[in-house]
């Protein structure tokens, strides 16, 4: 199986160079030695923990809006799309034509102070001269949620489509009212997608470090962008390397638990 | 800003007087998923829009002023600009026949025999896709610098291959789902040797398969921006070129070559889908 190789030279092992290369000490200059520092697990926590607590708390919030805007959406697609049901789908796929950084930016351009939007409604005055988004939580939030839409959308969209609609139909017959209809019957039905769109939507959310890059200022800064500052530019290794760790090993246990109650099986299937 | 406006409508009447009922999803579902749909390809517009926008050769303005050629006819002007460009679509290319063919053979060997690592190989696809590329970035890259590896274009393939395999594996497992083995079994009777039978009845049956997901490794591969980050060194892709140039300005010909790029991967997907209905 020369795949599986593959993935175990360069993936899996990988994994354990970063869990060593997080205990070194040294600097660039002068090399890197093995000394097994597990001190510095304490040191980047307690230095970097605000930065952490911001990327859960922007994955939180950016999830939580993508399924609140998603739900109803996947849900009229599902039962009401018709005809054009493909034609929808494919609306929803169309971000995933453009690259993220270019869609990231476009929601720049989209922001920007004289840009299409807060440009126009400043000079019809419905907004003051002074308002700003961009460099603000809100941006980088809402650029979170817009580029992972999808992500949660085509998830919950599965599971709907899914219902076996003479089940729907069988509680409309039982004298079920609409709002019963979808409480007790469609939506218990549709919690697998649920959860497999908040874990496709939350990991990479609280990971990424381009909306906060490309949309956020000096008050935004997410764990990402101190991972990659470490590693790219200033070379150290074992800080960046014990933050990935550290980032790898939350997000993984809470996967973990995530399968456990649910069966990775199930999630899986929306993968 | 429209984010907050969907919401808003979300929560409009809940429940709505029994007269309303029909208007409920007959008016007000589909006006919401409308404008959710318009706000999930307003950047999109935005992107084709600022690509004739006539700001000059050097950045391109937030404000509008007017629309101009000027990016469509000087695209390949910017010889780095291109250069990444020339870059991406080599290591989309390469990484892509690459992770079909390894990709492959692992949903092959998954499918067909019931060996030990079986649940191991299933949980490394899952991990491999559901964790956060920047840490499949910086753990590759902390394997690089621990052999003092240099990072080019040859590292970014690498990586490519290795976050591809598991999307391509995974396309073409489902697609082995409902393979019926009595026609290989037919073709052996026949008197087709193993080597025979897969390349003149496996493979044209699950070519569909490798075509879809190596069309979505392409993707991937074009498009992405954190993995190749870390294992870049001072090599440049389209994307990384795209990021460097957020702070210093973007020329328009980024967003003409995001506009062609879109284009074509909007014609390859509506090809595939009347290609499809061909056949139905």
């Amino acid at each position: 199986m020369p795949g599986g190789l593959w993935l175990l030279v360069f993936f899996l092992i990988p994994i354990f160079f970063m869990l060593s290369v997080s205990l070194q000490t040294g600097n660039l200059e002068q090399g890197f030695a093995q000394t097994w520092h597990f001190h510095r697990y304490v040191e980047v926590f307690q230095q970097y923990r605000p930065q952490f607590v911001r990327s859960f708390e922007f994955g939180t919030i950016a999830t939580a809006i993508t399924l609140v805007v998603g739900y109803p959406l996947a849900y009229w697609i599902a039962f009401h799309g018709g005809r054009h049901k493909t034609t929808f789908l494919f609306l929803l796929l169309l971000p995933f034509f453009v690259s993220f950084v270019i869609r990231t930016l476009a929601c720049q351009f989209i922001l920007a102070d004289d840009g299409i939007v807060l440009g126009a409604l400043k000079s019809w005055h419905l907004l003051p001269q002074g308002f700003h988004i961009l460099a603000t939580r809100t941006a980088v939030i809402s650029g979170i949620a817009y580029n992972f839409l999808p992500f949660m959308a085509l998830p919950l969209y599965v599971s709907l489509e899914r219902i076996d609609r003479r089940v729907v139909e069988a509680a409309g017959d039982l004298y079920a009212n609409k709002k019963d209809v979808f409480l007790r019957v469609i939506f218990p039905l549709s919690i697998p997608g649920v959860f497999a769109g908040i874990l496709l939507t939350f990991v990479p959310a609280v990971g990424d470090y381009v909306n906060a890059s490309i949309l956020g200022g000096t008050s935004t800064t997410m764990i990402g962008n101190i991972i990659q500052l470490e590693f790219l530019q200033n070379f150290h290794y074992p800080v960046a390397a014990a933050l990935s760790f550290v980032l790898m090993g939350v997000l993984l246990i809470g996967i973990f638990i995530y399968a456990r109650v649910l069966g990775a099986r199930s999630i899986e299937e929306y993968v | 800003m429209s984010v907050v406006l969907a919401r808003d409508q979300a929560r409009a009447p809940a429940e709505p007087p029994a007269g309303a009922k029909r208007r409920w999803t007959r008016l007000v579902l589909p006006i919401y998923s409308g404008l959710v749909l318009f706000y999930l390809v307003l950047p999109i517009l935005v992107m084709i829009l600022y690509g004739f926008n006539a700001s000059g050769p050097k950045r391109v303005s937030f404000r509008w002023q007017g629309f101009s050629l000027f990016g469509y006819a000087h695209l390949f002007v910017r010889p780095d600009l291109t250069a990444a460009l020339k870059n991406s679509l080599f290591i989309a290319v390469v990484s892509t026949i690459f992770a079909s063919i390894l990709g492959t053979l692992i949903a092959l060997a998954l499918v067909r025999y019931r060996f030990g690592g079986r649940t191991i190989t299933d949980f490394v696809l899952f991990m491999n896709i559901s964790a956060p590329e920047i840490v499949l970035g910086a753990s590759l890259l902390s394997l690089f610098v621990s052999f003092g590896v240099p990072r080019g274009i040859i590292t970014i393939i690498i990586a490519h291959v290795m976050f591809n395999i598991a999307y391509v594996a995974v396309t073409v497992r489902a697609r082995l789902a409902g393979f019926d083995r009595h026609l290989e079994e037919a073709a052996q009777d026949l008197g087709a040797g193993p080597w025979v039978t897969f390349t003149r009845v496996t493979l044209p049956l699950i070519w569909a398969g490798i075509l879809a997901g190596g069309l979505l490794a392409f993707a991937l591969s074009i498009d992405d921006f954190v993995i190749t980050n870390f294992n870049a060194g001072t090599t440049q892709t389209f994307p990384l070129w795209v990021y460097g140039a957020v702070k210093v300005g973007i020329p328009p010909q980024v967003f003409v070559m995001g506009t062609l790029i879109f284009a074509v991967g909007v014609l390859i997907a509506l090809l595939n889908v009347v290609a499809h209905r061909r056949r139905a």
